[in-house]
């Protein structure tokens, strides 16, 4: 028996001294606070900028001031001359339910069929998914991870880029996915005549708007029921249960739309129904109508904003641009990459809004405190203020510019491993023991 | 009919008048057309600007002079000639025009998928003057892009190096006068999947892609000595003439410079033993995710590295991938360059480069070598371009700030002299410039799930299979 134990022993030890070599794929644990940040330059998004400490204690921001007491069993991190923002939040990506791209059988945003509005997103995200980390250290904390394809591809949700299952990671807002009626031609590979793409379109209109009538009806006669204090269908019809709460205006609509003429069809479609709390999302060509936008008062995720016109005969900029020509026009807009692996772009998204017109402290609003308003988190989330959920980052520059390093993200008050399979296979490969024999 | 004799004799003269008329202008146009060709190169002075020469370090409050398309001179104080166009670069940046080792633009098809080796085919004689895509690239900055054959073949077509001198309709005058031959090779899934998976036929695996590319170079060693008899007077019937078989001897006889699209670092090393045995060293790996694995071997063979600054995961072979790629090959002394691959990423290639601040610690010199210089060496017109030198092409970009920095704007992109990009005067509607057969109502929002490389292997997938 002794034996055995100490044969436990000496296996363990090896362990421990194999750890680093062990480990060379593992990201390693978050430790929670509470964590007195002091002496940092804090960016508030919503208060101003100040020099001062900030306390992160469950989970949430504590305190913000100057000369915070340091609590029992808080663990202090010096920040001078360091900078603290709020997590950058991503409006719109696939994270966590999509693995490798070329993999199908990796991807869980897609499922079959044109009304499959009861698929959730949460269900399918991977805690585990190998680009969170890659994400989360670039100081993006918080994403909406969206369903594809079809026209009610489900509901998207938003998510912290840090727990062990999925209901840890929700991050209290779900949409219903709308992608809008296209005319637009798609890509290299489309293969439809001119006349087929008409009919392709028509018939997707015409089958939203049947949709949307049988969703009404649903509404209507389920609403009779349940104020009769009864159940109104015996049939199992999840598609409709789910869009009837958009129709009631009760789960908000993500509308997924980005050519003008599109987005225009979407705005009147909306009109047509005042109660559906809308949002839209992509919106590439919404610098050709930002007005009729504005006036809309719908807010608008954009981008993403590395991305080529969607016309050959556009200025080769208007991608860039289009973020700043909806703020000026009075557009409540957030930011988005539409990413997967690459959602650590964010930054560098918001960075060429800011430098083709949008400005530093607009864009960041744009990926901060605006994408948490149009969520209506704005109690939670998008700013250092006391009271929200402790989703900031250390760093030591202007978070858009690359040669910027992102030191420390905290997520939900969790203090994040700054590594990732990028980080670790850099430590790994950078001097290869053994080289070239 | 005699009426109609005095009429045909009109007709005639009409017609010799017409044929003289026609050749004058044909002259008239020639002369223009002559004109124009010498205009392809300019002369430009920029005055107090910070010149990022790359090479030589940072000149503060420098002046650049260009003459007949080549830097005349570097330094401070410098005056120009009367009459040359100047330009105020007082808090401006003045780097060199950026080179892309790896694109696709500017050309109208990129793969002939039809089999596992088409040496034969060139990505030359298909270059498309109209493109839009070169000129948002001069908005980038990017002056010199590597027109490639895709990689849907083990050994694909050779490729074309292009200076952007958008504006031209004549496709060849985008042809970079002296430029090496470059070829393009393809490892890994996408020749498996196009002729494995595709066509049922070898390569299914990476050990059907080293055998190919075996069978090929063995083949051309035959060729090459029938050759070598009959020339010797050996043989008296001459061999067929084969301009595949040709152009594998000219790789062999170091004529070529190999650019081969590869991920994983077990088939790059597989690549590393087919080229010595075959005593090929001119070798420069594209997108090269598991460069970084195999780096100290890359750099014993001398093998430069092009890859993307964060691409990754959209596949399989690239799912062990790190951004930190570049900085670990160039740390272990590997000529790497970041490339586009991409009519989008090309436009911000300052950009990927300044990533590599970030993601290995990267010196802002050595992060603009991999858009300038290195590049230029993996193409071998390093002697040409590739950084500010008294000599060299005047290929210019202007920024408004360091062109790391995620706030800088290309202002102006010069080539050989001549202003192709002006952000003071670029047109907000491309509509004059544009092919004619894009149907304007319609908008292109391009859903890309995987590289360029694979551009046309759709297409000629689906018409084989239907057939």
């Amino acid at each position: 028996m002794m034996k055995t134990k100490n044969t436990i022993y000496i296996v363990a030890a090896i362990f421990l001294a194999l750890g680093s070599a062990l480990h060379a794929q593992v990201v390693g644990k978050a430790s929670s606070g509470p964590f007195l940040l002091k002496n940092a330059e804090i960016h508030t998004i919503t208060k101003g900028t100040i020099t001062g400490d900030l306390l992160v204690a469950d989970g949430k921001i504590a305190a913000v001031g100057t000369n915070l007491s340091t609590p029992a069993g808080a663990q202090t991190i010096d920040c001078t001359g360091k900078k603290l923002y709020p997590g950058m939040i991503d409006g719109g990506t696939f994270l966590g339910t999509a693995e490798v791209n070329s993999i199908s059988l990796t991807i869980d945003n897609n499922e079959i069929g044109n009304l499959v509005p009861h698929m959730e997103a949460l269900t399918a995200v991977n805690p585990n998914a190998v680009a969170i980390p890659v994400t989360r250290v670039s100081g993006v904390t918080t994403v909406i991870t969206s369903p594809t394809s079809g026209l009610f591809p489900g509901k998207s949700a938003l998510i912290n880029l840090f727990g062990y299952n999925p209901e840890q990671m929700y991050a209290g807002f779900k949409a219903e996915v709308l992608i809008f009626p296209s005319n637009a031609r798609r890509g290299r590979f489309f293969r439809q005549s001119e006349e087929e793409q008409k009919k392709a379109y028509e018939k997707s209109l015409k089958d939203l708007n049947d949709i949307w009538e049988a969703a009404s009806t649903y509404y209507k006669l389920d609403s009779i029921a349940m104020a009769g204090g009864k159940k109104f269908h015996e049939d199992y019809q999840p598609e409709m249960k789910a869009l009837s709460e958009v129709v009631a205006g009760k789960m908000p609509l993500l509308v997924e739309v980005n050519r003008k003429e599109d987005i225009q069809a979407a705005l009147k479609w909306l009109k047509e129904r005042p109660n559906v709390k809308a949002i839209l999302s992509g919106v590439a060509e919404g610098f050709k109508i930002a007005d009729e936008i504005a006036k809309s008062k719908y807010p608008a995720i954009v981008g993403p904003i590395l991305a080529l016109p969607g016309r050959e005969h556009d200025a080769y900029d208007v991608s860039y641009t289009n973020a700043s020509v909806l703020h000026k026009a009075g557009v409540k807009i957030a930011l988005r990459t539409g990413e997967t692996e690459n959602v650590r772009n964010l930054p560098f998204h918001a960075g060429f809004a800011a430098a083709y017109g949008l400005g530093t402290d607009e864009a960041f609003k744009a990926v901060s405190i605006n994408p948490a308003e149009i969520f209506g988190l704005e109690k939670s989330l998008g700013s250092l203020e006391a009271g929200k959920t402790a989703n900031l980052f250390i760093c030591n520059g202007d978070p858009f510019e690359p040669s910027t390093t992102i030191e420390q993200v905290f997520i939900n008050g969790w203090k994040i491993p700054m590594n990732s399979r990028h980080t670790l296979l850099y430590d790994e490969f950078l001097e290869r023991t053994p080289g070239v024999k | 009919m005699n009426s109609s004799y005095p009429i045909q004799t009109k007709i005639d003269i009409k017609m010799k008048n017409n044929i003289i008329i026609k050749i004058s202008v044909l002259m008239i146009i020639l002369l223009f057309a002559y004109a124009f060709v010498r205009a392809q190169s300019g002369d430009i002075f920029i005055k107090n600007a910070t010149l990022l020469t790359v090479t030589n370090g940072i000149v503060e409050q420098g002046d650049l002079l260009v003459q007949g398309g080549k830097i005349k001179s570097i330094g401070k104080g410098i005056s120009a000639p009367a009459n040359v166009k100047t330009i105020d670069g007082t808090g401006l940046y003045v780097m060199p025009g950026i080179i892309d080792a790896h694109s696709h633009i500017g050309i109208d098809v990129v793969n002939e998928a039809s089999n596992p080796v088409t040496a034969e085919v060139y990505v030359g004689d298909v270059i498309d003057p109209y493109a839009i895509a070169v000129y948002r690239a001069l908005a980038g900055g990017v002056t010199i892009s590597h027109a490639m054959h895709g990689s849907a073949n083990v050994i694909g077509g050779q490729c074309q190096t292009i200076k952007h001198r958008y504006g031209n309709t004549d496709p060849s005058s985008y042809k970079m006068e002296g430029a090496p031959r470059t070829i393009k090779f393809a490892l890994g899934e996408n020749p498996m999947r196009v002729h494995g998976e595709g066509q049922g036929i070898v390569p299914s695996t990476r050990m059907g892609v080293e055998q190919v590319f075996r069978k090929a170079f063995s083949d051309a060693l035959d060729y090459k000595a029938k050759w070598a008899d009959y020339k010797s007077g050996k043989t008296k019937l001459a061999p067929e003439y084969n301009l595949r078989m040709e152009t594998l001897a000219d790789i062999i006889d170091g004529k070529i410079i190999v650019h081969c699209h590869s991920y994983r670092a077990d088939e790059i090393l597989m690549l590393l033993r087919v080229l010595k045995d075959f005593g090929i060293t001119k070798i420069c790996f594209q997108h090269v995710n598991e460069g970084f694995k195999v780096a100290p071997e890359l750099a014993a063979y001398g093998a430069m590295a092009s890859v993307f600054a964060d691409w990754w995961a959209y596949k399989f072979e690239v799912y062990y991938s790190t951004a930190y790629n570049a900085a670990i090959l160039t740390k272990n002394g590997v000529v790497t360059s970041i490339n586009s691959d991409d009519a989008e990423l090309i436009r911000h290639l300052y950009h990927e480069a300044a990533k590599t601040k970030r993601y290995g610690n990267l010196t802002d010199e050595e992060a603009l070598k991999l858009i300038t210089i290195n590049p230029a060496k993996q193409l071998g017109i390093e002697s040409r371009v590739g950084s500010l030198e008294t000599g060299k092409d005047g290929d210019l970009v202007i920024f408004d700030h360091h062109p790391l920095s995620v706030y800088a704007v290309p202002q102006m992109t010069i080539v050989d002299g001549i202003v192709r990009f002006d952000r003071k005067n670029d047109p907000k509607d491309m509509r004059l410039d544009i092919d004619p057969e894009e149907k304007l109502s319609d908008t292109y929002i391009m859903h890309e799930d995987e590289d360029r490389c694979m551009q046309d292997v759709t297409e000629w997938l689906f018409n084989t299979q239907n057939k």
